[in-house]
């Protein structure tokens, strides 16, 4: 039976092994499971299945949240891939892919919650985007949602995975490490490459606070989501060009924890800090109130 | 079934928009219906902290009730909820409620049954669609239905964990998790055993004849979706 409780404890399991972490993740998820490798291999692409059309509807943008806040700009940054100014085309598509999976969930849609939906578009934004640029297949997109489900599991191990709890770095921050490792992993990195990417990316979420206007998964969650694409592209590139953490990925997981646990209670999830506490942001709420379901 | 490891994580699917406001909410009423074991007729809902401060912008209502209707938090007809609830004639009302030191994402379901049997069922929703059931009726317990579990309420004395796990092992079936709950010595007790796989009913009806025992519910395990 394979078992770990950190980062470190993984990263050498693999190395004895010989295992991807993606490879990893599923025998360890089939010894738990009791289940076969390829019984939880179809569990997984029937989720990826529910990521494309998720991002498919989000970039045909005709859905508007019930608030009326979101929808429709994931399409107009799919539209600017085709010709990308500043951001280069791997970027903005990502951009645009995770862009539509939030504003799917906005408009209380179908998503798969990766690790929350609040973040629900980092992962399939950035991983269908590698997949297509790296002419990956089914196999290996499915292998990186193992992969990045790995990492998620060992930040909840350590600390928690909710912005009630820690605040976004707990959701977009934890999304973007996740799908940081697996695109590594996709590219054919190695697991250290991995793992490193994983910290690397959560380093740059740590103290982002949840600060969501009228209480919406709308502003700024939606939008955050593509800034993680960003962080997760930035930080797998960084790892394998051979860009290290200085900071272990276990060590920067319970730095996370920490900082959440001293995040004022406004800044996780209450609707009472931060953009939800801009002039702007309560005159939406105000808006808003009164507004039938 | 899935312990909470890497299909938690890359999951539940679901409808949005908030994996805790939503799809949590949406468990944490099917788990209380669960729990009570039969078709509700009637549902409370207090809502605490941050369900109660920004839970109807998520749906919060809406999915806690279609969870009671035994809706899964993938479920399209969700945000349907309150018509559904009108179709089935379940009664229901929300309230905003301080329920004390608890997680923030907290509500307390009280459920009535047709058969007039009552549960008040108080669980949190921690964050990515988990949840975990803190109390039943008043009595503190905690488990988050990742595992058939079984509930027990019984007499505080001596043997009632031999003799509830003897009747478990009978059935070759392995505990995963076990607690037990009191309020104070020879009161009632409450036994908490999350299990590989659930004990067929004569198990369960054996373990309920059992002297000192007040109740026994199995529950299903809230699924891996």
């Amino acid at each position: 039976m394979l078992t770990f409780a950190s980062g470190g404890e993984v990263l050498a399991l693999a190395q004895k092994e010989g295992l991807s972490l993606g490879r990893l993740a599923l025998r360890w998820e089939s010894e738990q499971a009791g289940e076969t490798e390829d019984l939880l291999m179809a569990r997984m692409a029937e989720r990826l299945k529910v990521m494309r059309a998720a991002v498919e509807r989000g970039l045909r943008g005709e859905d508007r949240s019930p608030s009326g806040l979101a929808g429709g700009q994931a399409r107009l940054v799919w539209e600017a891939a085709a010709n990308p100014r500043v951001g280069g085309a791997t970027l903005t598509r990502a951009a645009a892919r995770a862009l539509a999976v939030a504003e799917v969930n906005a408009c209380m849609g179908r998503i798969v919650a990766a690790p929350t939906a609040g973040s629900c578009g980092i992962v399939p934004g950035v991983l269908l985007t590698v997949a297509e640029e790296r002419e990956k297949g089914e196999e290996d997109l499915v292998l990186a949602l193992f992969t990045a489900g790995l990492i998620g599991y060992l930040i909840a191990r350590r600390a928690n995975l909710a912005g009630a709890a820690g605040g976004c770095q707990a959701e977009c921050g934890a999304a973007a490490s996740m799908a940081a490792a697996a695109a590594v992993e996709l590219a054919g990195g190695s697991p250290e490459q991995a793992l490193n990417a994983a910290a690397i990316s959560l380093k740059g979420s740590l103290g982002l606070v949840c600060d969501p206007v009228a209480g919406l998964v709308e502003v700024p969650c939606i939008k955050r989501n593509a800034l993680g694409a960003a962080n997760a592209l930035t930080a797998a590139e960084m790892s394998l060009a051979g860009v290290k953490s200085a900071i272990p990925f276990d060590e920067v997981v319970d730095a996370m924890a920490a900082v959440g646990r001293s995040l004022p209670r406004e800044l996780k999830e209450t609707a009472l800090g931060g953009c939800a506490a801009t002039p702007t942001g309560k005159a939406i709420k105000k808006s808003l109130c009164g507004k039938p379901d | 079934m899935s312990g909470g490891g890497i299909f938690a994580v890359i999951g539940p699917v679901m409808v949005g928009p908030s994996s805790s406001h939503t799809a949590g909410a949406a468990r944490l009423g099917w788990a209380a219906r669960a729990i009570l074991g039969t078709e509700p007729v009637e549902a409370v809902f207090y809502l605490h902290g941050s369900f109660a401060e920004t839970g109807r912008g998520h749906g919060t209502d809406r999915a806690l009730l279609a969870g009671v209707l035994g809706l899964s938090p993938d479920d399209p007809r969700l945000p349907e909820a309150r018509l559904l609830a009108a179709e089935a004639g379940l009664k229901y009302a929300f309230e905003s409620r301080d329920l004390g030191e608890v997680h923030p994402n907290t509500a307390r379901i009280i459920l009535r049954g047709r058969d007039g049997q009552q549960v008040a069922v108080t669980g949190a929703s921690v964050g990515g669609g988990e949840i975990v059931i803190t109390a039943i009726d008043d009595l503190p317990v905690e488990f988050t239905l990742h595992y058939p579990t079984l509930l027990t309420l019984h007499q505080d004395q001596p043997g009632m964990v031999a003799s509830v796990s003897a009747a478990i092992a009978a059935c070759s079936v392995n505990i995963a998790f076990m607690r037990v709950f009191r309020r104070e010595r020879g009161g009632e007790a409450s036994m908490v055993v999350e299990m590989d796989e659930p004990v067929p009913a004569d198990a369960v009806a054996k373990i309920a004849a059992l002297p000192g025992m007040l109740r026994v519910r199995q529950v299903k395990a809230v699924g891996t979706c």
